[in-house]
């Protein structure tokens, strides 16, 4: 820990604290919304409400118990000359506050059955999008199109939240709410989300969708959504999974259908060229030039960006033997993954692998120092 | 090794002394004071931890710690708080005034008494050996669920044994104060007179029995995931991760009364006290607290709305949860009823009740909040969450048992504390506490999830505040320190017998400080001198 | 209750509950170290184990002593009597641990990896070859094609009627033993008490024995491992555990025929034995819980 941030903490502690005092609280925290946000859906609004409902309950009730606390804290003290009564029991206040408090629950649970109601029905939805989590980042499968979407922390974000970056988190837009690959949903159109997970346990949810929903390895959960306005959604995983858990955050775009329709097709078209490439001879410029953003995209939260990993959970690939030996090892490896190292055969795409080793084996320290082909990836396959 | 049995005619005060009193102790003081000793000092480690975390979400980027390590603080910060401080907090206390309370001379199975105690320093050894190892310390949470817990390295078994070590030392304590409870009453201590503190244990020993060995298995079958090859947790072998959440709400949701119900034991004790009237309601105390005690283990599930369960299943829970603020109320609404027309006084004790009865039923609001499953699966795994249990645990728990120090604290110096210390610890800890833990209610409701080492810029503000409140609500509770220490070293005022003018109870009759042996000659209680 | 009160036996300091302690502290370090893959750590674990056994010895040959000498009274007795209760109580609950597990598995989540009810778009996504059957031969991720499984598929489960039957009538046998051992006990016949401990002992460890065999048979002819998915792990975990408490009882036993032997008991003073009795019934009862639901349905 440097004293200079220490130094800077406790300057900040007693800034904050004269801010308090001034009294000038909420004119500074005017950017964050302090209630649960309506959201965009029916069921997002539905969920606001209830919430709404359950809050002004308690508050009543809150007024009540607590004045009847205070009016004895004021008024029933001996300084004021109160002699105690002796009183220890009654039936009827006892009865009563039992069942007053029964038919008030009672009164809650009518409205929060019928919203898990509406919200449990995922039929007769337009479109499937099945949402795989992993360490750290999303996968999105669109069944119907064949479409598949990766997406993890922007760039951006990801070099402002290392440590002794030396960037000003305030400087970075929606900094850890940004994503290189958003995903893009149509509005006015029942989708059915399908959550799921590759490794640990994840959770999938953004607030304007007005709910979250675990993303469990091996199983496989049914939600829906039917988005009413277009506009961009930010939201977060919600499920501890490991180290980078606050940093793989989610952005929908909703779009309308035409809108929806075309970025299906430029996925599409994406999709085949990089299947093209994949079977074409590349340069090692070239290689080195998209291994380095592949590894900044999906190496780097475990490996490390000078390559030295983890002490105790990732192994260093600078000096590593693998790395530095036979191509067919770091290429099985690489693509089967093994104990915490994940599987990325599903995940990259030929080139994209074959790129990201042939990065690793020309950076740092590393000796190897020769190239990785696509086609020897598709061969190892 | 000789043998002493304690006769009516036979007085055997004499201390034994030097190290062996406590590492040999057969005496439920000096075990008592260990248990409170020790929770004093995980507190503050506990508190340290927490510090980390307020320092780290201080500001919007990484700046101290890596975030791995900031979930261990997290993780670490929940286990040695809950199994560190409070339990064994509220089980000292159970130690030093149960058998005072009942009219016995010690605890029923007072070597065993000692090992209870012993093994908490060993396990917490274990616990906090695991940040030296391979891998770090536990970083999965304290709910410590599957599969993410099984990526720990070499900390995993330890982590494990070190549950199994505290539920052993929780089980031994909590069949010891049923023991003697039931069995070493003093003559005409019927059930129903029992003071409630004594009626709040045993039904948390009860919960402590049936939970506890519940965690221990399924700690164990994470241990067999791991090292043998079982597949309880893993869906390619016919098993379920969530299983495991639900084995460990199963312990965990008794196991939050657990925590609480002493507390309640404790101001139910108080309030009556300082407002010289007795407790409004006692049958219906008891009764309310034995059906939290029983619904409390078919609510589990609330914490694990968002799994994805059949819909039946989360309506069952819904009305469950829901169904546990009715007994709760009741006690609410008698502990009220027992300050009106009273005739109150307001010593540290009686404002740290207050505080509980305050603070805890606004963290029961919003427990009963996240209750309704539809709005569960927005709040859930946010801040609003962490506001809502740290106002149970924090002013709800901790206030309790502060209270409880103070209440009993001249009889067990035979001085009295520092009154005017005592009021500014309540002051200080009283609104840094709200400035800690208030806010969290709104970061989480804008969306801030919980165990996140970083956030978006929009929650700076509040997050500042929460991280000075914490500061100012850490730095309060050295006053405690200060005050216990005082009264430890005998500075201040000769406390009476009765300590406080509006005490009843049998540990109200007995010198302060007590003599050695409680009651050597058990006291004959009567309707008259039984209800506080 | 009121005449016993005022002679309440509190014992003296005493070292063996801080023996005890450091003896389990030992054996988790051991055990935790072995588990990492430490040699030393197994031998920690030794030590630690037998530091446990001789804390055991010191501590019940001081209670002994002591209920010899005459220091306990009735109210003792009664404290006693509690704590074992409660103490059974919380064994009931750990076993309840792993029976609930069972029932989630077989009632829950296989069905669902199989398809049903809740479990629609897993099967049809995730699992679309696993077929739900129980005893699950097969493990969820043998059904995938290109996949290597993590588990050994099972060749066939031990039968109800067979061994374990001998052994359910071995344990039934077994509580009937030791509630003749009482009755004789309680009209102060030495000699049927201590032969009919001893047949309880022997009805234990053949137990044991048979157990034994079987686990070595499900190892080495049926594929049936702790490794063979979730139907091993349930099977080993709540037969082994019951296993490993039925060593313990049938040793306590041995040890309350010792003491009969030397004449430790009278026909009204005898709570060991009935503490050990009650102990010895409740593995018994857990027994019959694992034929039926392990496997007999
Ligand atoms: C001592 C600790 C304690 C106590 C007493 C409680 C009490 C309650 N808790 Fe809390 N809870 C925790 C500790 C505690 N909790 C912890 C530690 C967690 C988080 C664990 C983790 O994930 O790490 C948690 C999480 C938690 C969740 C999971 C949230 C989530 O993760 O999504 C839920 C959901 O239902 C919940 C509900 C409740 C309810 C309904 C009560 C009720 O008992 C409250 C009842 C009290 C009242 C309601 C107030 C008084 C009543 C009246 C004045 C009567 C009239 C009132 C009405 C009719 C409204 N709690
Ligand atoms: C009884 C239990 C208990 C108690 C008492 C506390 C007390 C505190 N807790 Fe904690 N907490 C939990 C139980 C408890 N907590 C649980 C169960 C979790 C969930 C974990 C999980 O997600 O797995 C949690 C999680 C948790 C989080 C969320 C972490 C995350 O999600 O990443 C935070 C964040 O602010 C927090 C803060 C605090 C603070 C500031 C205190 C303060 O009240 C502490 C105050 C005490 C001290 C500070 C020590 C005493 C004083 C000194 C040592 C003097 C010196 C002090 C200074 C220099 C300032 N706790
Ligand atoms: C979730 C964390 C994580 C991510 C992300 C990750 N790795 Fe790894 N990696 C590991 C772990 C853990 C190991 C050690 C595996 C073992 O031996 O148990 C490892 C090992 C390796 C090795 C072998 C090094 C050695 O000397 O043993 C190579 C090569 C490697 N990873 C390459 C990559 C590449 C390329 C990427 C990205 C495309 C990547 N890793 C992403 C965790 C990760
Ligand atoms: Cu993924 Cu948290
Ligand atoms: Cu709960």
């Amino acid at each position: 820990m440097s004293v200079d941030k220490l130094k800077q903490t406790v300057l900040g502690v007693v800034a904050v604290s004269l801010f308090l005092a001034s009294g000038a609280v909420f004119a500074g925290l005017a950017d964050m919304p302090l209630n649960l946000t309506q959201g965009v859906t029916e069921t997002s609004q539905r969920v606001y409400d209830l919430h709404m409902i359950i809050l002004y309950i308690v508050t009543v009730i809150g007024i009540l118990v607590f004045g009847v606390m205070c009016w004895s804290i004021f008024h029933h003290r001996k300084s004021k000359g109160a002699v105690a009564a002796q009183f220890h029991h009654s039936t009827a206040a006892e009865i009563a506050w039992t069942i007053i408090p029964i038919i008030i629950l009672v009164a809650m649970a009518i409205p929060a059955t019928k919203t898990l109601i509406f919200m449990e029905q995922t039929g007769d939805a337009e479109m499937t999008l099945k949402v795989t989590g992993y360490q750290w980042k999303w996968k999105y499968d669109y069944l119907d199109e064949g479409v598949t979407v990766w997406s993890a922390l922007d760039q951006a974000s990801n070099e402002a939240r290392q440590m002794d970056s030396g960037i000003d988190p305030n400087t970075v837009e929606n900094y850890l709410l940004d994503v290189d690959n958003p995903i893009v949903l149509p509005v006015n159109t029942k989708i059915r989300i399908l959550t799921t997970a590759a490794d640990v346990i994840h959770a999938w949810w953004v607030p304007a969708l007005g709910w979250k929903r675990d993303a469990i390895p091996g199983f496989i959960n049914d939600n829906w959504t039917n988005i009413k306005e277009p506009g961009v959604y930010r939201g977060q995983c919600a499920e501890l999974c490991g180290k980078d858990h606050g940093f793989m955050p989610i952005v929908v775009h909703a779009v309308s259908k035409e809108e929806y329709a075309a970025w299906i097709e430029e996925q599409k078209a994406a999709a085949l060229a990089a299947a093209d490439g994949a079977n074409r001879e590349w340069t090692k410029d070239e290689l080195l030039a998209k291994g380095k953003d592949v590894y900044a995209a999906n190496c780097v939260s475990c490996h490390q960006a000078n390559g030295n990993g983890v002490e105790g959970l990732f192994p260093p690939l600078n000096g590593s033997a693998i790395v530095n030996g036979s191509a067919a090892d770091m290429i099985g490896l690489v693509l089967n993954g093994k104990n915490l190292m994940p599987a990325f055969k599903d995940q990259l795409n030929d080139a994209d692998l074959a790129a990201v080793m042939t990065h690793e084996r020309n950076s740092w320290d590393n000796t190897a120092k020769d190239i990785i082909q696509p086609a020897d990836v598709k061969a190892a396959r | 090794m000789s043998y002493g049995a304690v006769h009516d005619d036979e007085h055997h005060d004499h201390k034994p002394t030097g190290i062996g009193r406590w590492l040999f102790s057969t005496n439920h003081k000096d075990i008592g004071t260990m248990y409170l000793v020790f929770a004093l000092t995980m507190f503050f480690i506990g508190g340290a931890m927490a510090m980390v975390i307020r320092l780290e979400l201080f500001q919007p980027g990484m700046q101290y710690v890596d975030p791995q390590f900031f979930n261990s603080m997290t993780t670490v910060h929940a286990l040695v708080m809950i199994f560190g401080a409070v339990m064994p907090a509220g089980v000292g206390l159970a130690n030093w005034m149960i058998p005072m309370m009942v009219g016995a001379p010690d605890m029923a199975m007072p070597r065993m008494n000692n090992m209870s105690f012993w093994i908490l320093p060993f396990a917490f050894t274990l616990l906090l050996s695991t940040f030296f190892m391979q891998g770090g310390a536990p970083a999965g949470g304290w709910t410590m669920y599957p599969p993410l817990v099984l990526q720990l390295g070499d900390g995993l078994p330890f982590l494990i044994f070190a549950v199994h070590f505290l539920g052993l030392s929780s089980i031994m304590g909590a069949i010891n104060i049923i023991a003697t409870v039931f069995n070493m009453r003093a003559p005409g201590m019927t059930f129903m007179r029992l003071p409630l503190f004594v009626w709040t244990w045993i039904i948390t020993a009860f919960l402590l029995i049936a939970a506890m060995p519940v965690l221990a298995g399924g700690v164990t079958m994470l241990l067999t995931d791991r090292f043998f090859g079982t597949a309880f947790f893993d869906a390619a072998g016919g098993g379920d991760p969530v299983m495991f959440q639900h084995v460990f709400w199963f312990f965990g949701h008794p196991e939050v009364y657990i925590l609480v119900l002493p507390s309640f034991g404790i101001i139910s004790q108080i309030i009556p006290t300082f407002s010289r009237k007795p407790l409004f309601g006692y049958a219906s105390m008891v009764y309310a607290t034995a059906s939290i005690a029983f619904l409390s283990f078919f609510v589990w599930a609330h914490h694990m709305f968002t799994v994805g369960m059949p819909l039946a299943g989360e309506l069952f829970f819904m009305y469950a949860t829901m169904a546990i603020a009715v007994p709760t109320g009741v006690k609410v609404f008698n502990w009220t009823a027992t300050m009106w027309k009273g005739s109150m006084t307001f010593e540290t004790p009686m404002l740290f009740s207050i505080g509980v009865l305050f603070m805890f039923t606004l963290g029961g609001f919003t427990g009963l909040m996240m209750g309704i499953t539809p709005v569960d699966f927005q709040y859930h795994d946010t801040y609003f969450i962490v506001a809502h249990f740290h106002y149970v645990l924090v002013p709800g728990i901790v206030f309790g048992i502060v209270a409880g120090v103070y209440y009993w604290l001249p009889k067990w110096t035979g001085v009295m504390y520092d009154e005017t210390l005592g009021k500014w610890h309540f002051w200080t800890s009283t609104i840094s506490v709200n400035v800690l833990f208030f806010p969290m209610h709104f970061l989480g409701l804008a969306g801030m999830p919980r165990r996140i080492p970083d956030y978006n810029t929009q929650f700076t503000d509040w997050n500042q505040i929460v991280s000075v409140g914490g500061i100012a609500f850490g730095l309060s509770q050295l006053i405690l320190v200060w005050v216990v220490i005082k009264c430890a070293r005998g500075q201040g005022e000769k406390a009476t017998d009765q300590v406080w003018e509006g005490a009843h109870g049998l540990e109200f009759t007995l010198p302060s400080p007590p003599p050695f042996h409680s009651f050597t000659t058990p006291p004959e209680v009567t309707e008259a001198t039984a209800h506080s | 209750m009121s005449d016993s009160h005022g002679a309440y036996f509190i014992p003296e300091p005493s070292r063996w509950p801080i023996v005890g302690t450091l003896a389990l502290f030992l054996s988790f370090i051991g055990g935790g170290m072995m588990l990492n893959g430490s040699g030393f750590g197994t031998f920690l674990l030794g030590l630690g184990i037998g530091a446990v056994i001789y804390m055991f010895c010191g501590w019940f040959s001081d209670v002994i002593g002591e209920s010899l000498a005459g220091s306990y009274n009735k109210q003792v007795d009664v404290s006693f009597r509690w704590g074992m209760s409660w103490f059974i109580f919380s064994e009931v609950m750990f076993f309840a641990a792993f029976f609930g597990a069972l029932y989630y598995i077989r009632v829950l989540s296989v069905p669902w990896l199989g398809g049903e009810g809740a479990g629609f778009a897993t099967h049809m996504f995730l699992w679309p070859d696993f077929e739900a059957v129980w005893p699950l031969m097969m493990t969820p991720d043998m059904s995938l094609a290109g996949v290597e499984s993590k588990f050994m598929e099972i060749k066939d489960v031990i039968p109800a009627f067979d061994v374990p039957l001998v052994n359910t009538i071995l344990l039934l046998s077994s509580g009937v033993t030791i509630t003749l051992a009482h009755h004789a006990l309680k009209k102060d016949h030495r000699a049927p008490l201590c032969w009919w401990l001893a047949a309880t002992v022997l009805l234990g460890f053949v137990f044991v024995y048979f157990q034994i065999g079987e686990y070595a048979h499900a190892y080495h002819e049926l594929d049936l491992t702790m490794k063979s998915g979730v139907y091993g792990s349930t099977f080993f975990m709540l037969t082994g555990f019951h296993g490993f408490h039925v060593t313990m009882g049938a040793t306590m036993i041995l040890v309350i025929l010792v003491r009969s032997m030397k004449g430790h008991f009278s026909a009204k003073d005898h709570f060991a034995f009935e503490g050990v009795a009650w102990y010895w019934h409740f593995v018994d009862v857990v027994w019959l819980g694992l034929y039926v639901f392990v496997y007999w349905i």
